[in-house]
């Protein structure tokens, strides 16, 4: 039988695992968390007691049946779940998997990655400091733990999740001092239209919730710098649309500008990418269905940001193109061709609605720290150009950024952006970093000592 | 002082452990994360910096957040449930590296 690895357990790896299932196929399904759900639909841990409704406001329904859908296929051994597991590498059909007890080698026929998307971050000056987190993980905090991620919060970036979050805190009677928005409304309103064009209630209710925020949110910022104090106290210091400075004292700032795309496995995989202007971002190049080529499939925000909704579809369409190839009978999968167009739509507005902020990140201060990780500046970079080149692997060789232990995860986007900016030219033109395993950190032992080995 | 608040989810029995040499407090199904950072307002001082550090992904994607066992194995904070018992670190006891885990 043929042996087929998903890699990821949110909305798109679920679906994908499910529509395989129901054609005879079991596959693997490979997950860092305990449950299945992925992000969006992440499950508390056990003993915990808030309600669906809670956790995922209106699309509580949605998680719910995913939640269900995946427990049974597990429960029914028509799925093995490899949960709390991280695939570090794959090579010539054998993925390398670290879970609880060590690494062991999976052999796959064909390979379907769903493995999501991260807060895409542009540092501001202070960024470093103890209390400064991703909005993705302000949201993590409160659905899985309970806890806001301070006692006074400052919500920074842009993009739906923007929002989202403030209207979380708020609910859950968090203390938001300021929700501060990089994109102006009128670039907003140009990629409104676009997203209320394609669905009109989804647009609706976003902007629905971003009106209870009231005059705590303001759109059209520029965050100047994070200030910390002796007792962990923080200081954000911001200019409105009109210039005007502010300073906002707090004890946590969550910062996040939409959404970037996990691609590193894609990438190992041996799958091209594309730069896409629109996403300001490098994405991995895959058919309509989801095909990359060489018995790889994409789905999700891995592939292109869709969303949980779009990524449903994704994961569906990834294993009937699967099945296809495969020679087995599958579903027809045009109806979710047509809605996935859709949701291209919607997305490409949410894109435009809410930028990259290119100019404030190539005007960001010498001294101001470009990787987290390592605490390399952006001067520093900017100082290595006549060495680097306009080619950020060679940067990343001779500044050590992207090198980190985020792997670039969060500064490759920035650094390429400065680059490009002391250059005169877009961040596309100084290529693109490539992955590396492993690529979540494992100890020597357990790669020295592969289970059964 | 603390970094993070409990607003919700607060029935939950209790954990022992003990960090940097003081013992602590937190619930069952906390992460060991969330336990340090409801008792103080940073994991571990920052290694390439002054700043101190207190995670900043949550999700195992940024590394930010490893702190020491006192027997020398590290753990990423984020993705580790705390256990009753258990003896942490800021920083790394004299004898490392005895084993990583
Ligand atoms: S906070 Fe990012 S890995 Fe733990």
């Amino acid at each position: 039988m043929t042996d087929v690895l998903i890699v990821g357990a949110g909305p798109a790896g679920i679906r994908a695992a499910e529509t395989l299932a129901a054609a005879g196929v079991k596959p693997v399904v490979v997950d860092e968390a305990e449950r299945g759900g992925g992000q969006i639909y992440r499950r508390p841990p056990d003993g915990f007691s808030r309600p669906g409704r809670k956790l995922y406001g209106s699309e509580a329904g949605k998680a719910a049946d995913l939640h269900r859908v995946f427990d049974a296929l597990v429960a029914e051994g028509r799925v093995r779940h490899l949960p709390r597991s991280s695939v570090l590498g794959l090579y010539r059909g054998q993925a390398q998997v670290l879970g609880p007890d060590g690494v062991e080698s999976l052999h796959h026929d064909r390979l379907i990655l769903a493995t999501g998307a991260s807060d895409r971050l542009a540092p501001v000056p202070g960024w470093q400091s103890a209390g400064v987190y991703s909005l993705g993980a302000a949201q993590i905090a409160l659905k899985s733990q309970g806890v806001a991620i301070g006692r006074r919060v400052v919500l920074a970036g842009t993009g739906p999740l923007l929002t989202l979050v403030a209207a979380q805190y708020r609910a859950a009677g968090a203390s938001v001092e300021a929700v501060l928005d990089t994109a102006g409304l009128s670039t907003q309103l140009a990629g409104g239209l676009r997203m209320a064009a394609a669905r009109p209630r989804v647009t609706a209710r976003g902007l629905a919730m971003r009106a209870r925020l009231g005059g705590t949110y303001r759109a059209g910022v520029r965050l100047d710098g994070i200030d910390a104090g002796a007792e962990g106290e923080l200081e954000l210091s911001w200019r409105d649309g009109r210039g005007g400075a502010h300073r906002t004292a707090c004890d946590a700032v969550a910062m996040g500008w939409h959404l970037r795309s996990e691609t590193a496995l894609a990438d190992l995989a041996g799958v091209p990418f594309d730069w896409s202007d629109t996403w300001a971002q490098w994405l991995p190049r895959a058919d309509e269905m989801g095909r990359a080529g060489g018995g790889v499939y994409l789905a999700g925000d891995g592939l292109s940001i869709l969303g949980a909704d779009g990524a449903e579809i994704a994961g569906r369409l990834a294993a009937i193109a699967c099945l296809a190839d495969l020679g087995l009978s599958a579903p027809d999968p045009l109806r979710d061709l047509r809605r996935m167009r859709r949701m291209r739509r919607f997305a490409d507005g949410i894109a435009r609605a809410f930028p990259w902020p290119a100019r404030a990140v190539r005007a960001l201060p010498d001294e101001a720290v470009l990787c987290r990780c390592e605490g390399i500046t952006a001067g520093e970079l900017r100082a290595a150009l006549p060495g680097s080149g306009q080619d950020a692997n060679r940067a990343k060789s001779v500044t050590r950024v992207g090198m980190g232990r985020c792997q670039g995860r969060f500064c490759q986007l920035a650094g390429a952006e400065i680059m490009a900016g002391a250059c005169g030219v877009g961040p596309e033109r100084m290529g693109r970093l490539r992955a590396q395993p492993p690529v979540r950190p494992a100890s020597i032992e357990a790669l020295a000592e592969p289970r059964g080995s | 002082m603390s970094r993070f608040v409990r607003l919700a989810e607060q029935e939950r029995p209790t954990v022992r452990f003990r960090f940097d040499g003081e013992d602590l407090s937190a619930l069952v199904g906390d992460t060991v994360l969330t336990a340090v950072l409801c008792a103080r307002d940073h994991l571990r001082p920052a290694e390439f910096g002054s700043e101190r550090r207190a995670g900043f992904c949550l999700m195992g994607a940024c590394q930010d957040c490893w702190l020491w066992q006192e027997g020398g194995a590290r753990l990423r904070a984020c993705t580790t449930p705390v256990a009753e018992g258990m003896r942490l670190r800021s920083t790394a006891p004299m004898s490392w590296p005895e084993r990583s885990e």
